[in-house]
């Protein structure tokens, strides 16, 4: 306890880096993620190359290719950009599926309905489909939220700070107090997004608590 | 008006849903298709709002081919109605019954205000309009896919086996509704069952359809009954088994009917 009052605001400060690390990969994956699932749920060819594709990028392992994207895409080693970027690759090699696997869960029985009222396939995407998988995409999400907030911490290896910083550096200084601050953050900070992806998809669909009630 | 000249559709695959159809469906009047499954008559009836374009032939409405129309302003010029109402199941029952009239543009809250008054006029308490469609018994939510076709008032109604999913005393009271709301809206209806009492309890015409689309008979439902065109058409409607052969017994000085097992089903109106 000494120690984290002592280090508090380096502390506030890297779970700050944590928060922001986390969320922008979180709704970049989330965005890119959706179309490329909806051509994935709609156009059987496309379907392979797009899971396939997604799903090798989670078979690099995840140092190697933080330390591959400045070299690739022209960064300095230590921009959180590199993080970001990375992480974003992950969160689609596992939301692209999920987003897939959503889409897919919409009933032809409804899109059928939705096209026969007069709907524009860009109405009924807007309107139908992407509402109706918002279930199945949420709990993707949440699998995604929760594993892009721990590999966070695997920039600290690379010197981009977030708690794994606390980790990193606890280990070198063998400061225990340290790393325990790191796991439980992390572990905080995993489940405050979630409960905010859970609520938020609570708010967008009220109809679920409604037919469950 | 609706009419379909040598309409022809074939499958990729080499299936033939409809051979060669021909139909002219006159306005205010309602037709009914009847056949068994896979007879091809939703294939028509999806023509109609190019949910399917035919491969050869033309289906036009008051004379304009619809294949020269726009498909979505198509689509929302006609209403629908399908089996378990198809509704939105995000949407409630109020903006459900409201959805074309927001596609094309209406005003929300007024669209809203109008979808409660049809819903009364279906029949529904209007306090429905607050929940979800899952949240409805199978009649309601027939009901409510009745009040979305009605919404932008149109002048044709497809009815793609509408009655088909609730139980038998309710699809009695819906079609008997039909028949009151028909009798005041004079709507043009194309209909499709595979209830062939359905499609006499319905239909002004009947046309009962082999496989392929193919017309066995087209009638009035008494000149269906009075003369099956065929064997297969007789075996449809069911001629000559106990239920259709009634005869009249008296009883106590009042005139029942009854069937070919001497079972009654109803009172000789004196």
């Amino acid at each position: 306890m000494n120690w984290l009052s002592q280090n508090l605001h380096i502390v506030w400060s890297l779970l700050l880096d944590h928060l922001w690390l986390s969320i922008v990969p979180i709704v970049l994956a989330l965005v890119i993620s959706i179309p490329l699932g909806w051509l994935a749920a709609r156009y059987p060819r496309a379907r392979t190359a797009l899971l396939t594709g997604t799903g090798l990028l989670y078979a690099i392992p995840s140092l190697a290719l933080f330390i591959m994207i400045p070299a690739i895409v022209g960064l300095s080693a230590r921009s959180p950009w590199v993080a970001i970027i990375g992480l974003t690759l992950y969160g689609c090699a596992l939301m692209v599926r999920g987003a897939a696997d959503a889409f897919g869960s919409v009933s032809r029985e409804t899109m059928l309905a939705a096209d026969a009222l007069g709907h524009s396939p860009w109405a009924r995407f807007w309107a139908v489909e992407l509402p109706l998988s918002g279930p199945v995409l949420v709990s993707s999400l949440r699998v995604m939220a929760v594993s892009t907030v721990s590999l966070v911490t695997i920039g600290a290896v690379i010197g981009i700070s977030s708690l794994g910083t606390l980790f990193t550096d606890g280990f070198q200084r063998g400061i225990d107090a340290s790393i325990i601050t790191g796991i439980v953050l992390t572990v905080v900070v995993a489940f405050a997004i979630d409960a905010v992806v859970l609520l938020l998809g609570r708010l967008a669909m009220p109809w679920q608590a409604a037919v469950r009630a | 008006m609706i009419e379909f000249a040598a309409v022809r559709k074939e499958y990729p695959d080499g299936t033939v849903a409809v051979e060669d159809f021909s139909l002219v469906v006159p306005s205010h009047a309602v037709v009914v298709l009847v056949g068994s499954s896979g007879c091809g008559k939703t294939t028509l009836l999806r023509m109609v709002n190019r949910m399917v374009d035919p491969t050869s032939g033309t289906v036009s409405i008051d004379g304009d081919d619809v294949r020269a129309m726009d498909k979505v302003q198509l689509r929302r010029s006609i209403g629908y109605v399908l089996q378990a109402g198809g509704l939105l199941p995000h949407r409630t029952v109020a903006d459900n019954v409201a959805t074309v009239p927001v596609l094309e543009g209406a005003n929300r809250r007024e669209a809203r205000r109008a979808a409660l008054g049809l819903l009364e006029r279906v029949g529904l308490d209007p306090a429905l309009g607050d929940r979800y469609p899952l949240q409805l018994s199978g009649g309601q939510q027939q009901r409510v896919g009745v009040a979305r076709a009605l919404a932008a008032d149109p002048n044709i109604l497809l009815m793609d086996e509408p009655f088909g999913a609730v139980d038998p005393i309710v699809r009695d009271q819906l079609q008997e509704e039909m028949r009151t709301l028909q009798r005041e809206l004079g709507k043009t209806i194309l209909f499709v069952t595979h209830d062939i009492d359905e499609a006499f309890a319905l239909g002004d015409e009947v046309l009962v359809l082999r496989k392929g689309a193919e017309i066995a008979q087209r009638g009035t439902p008494a000149e269906i009954l009075a003369h099956p065109a065929d064997e297969f058409v007789s075996r449809f409607v069911g001629a000559g088994t106990a239920r259709r052969t009634l005869s009249v017994r008296e009883v106590d000085g009042r005139r029942i009917v009854v069937d070919g097992d001497d079972r009654p089903t109803g009172v000789l109106a004196e």
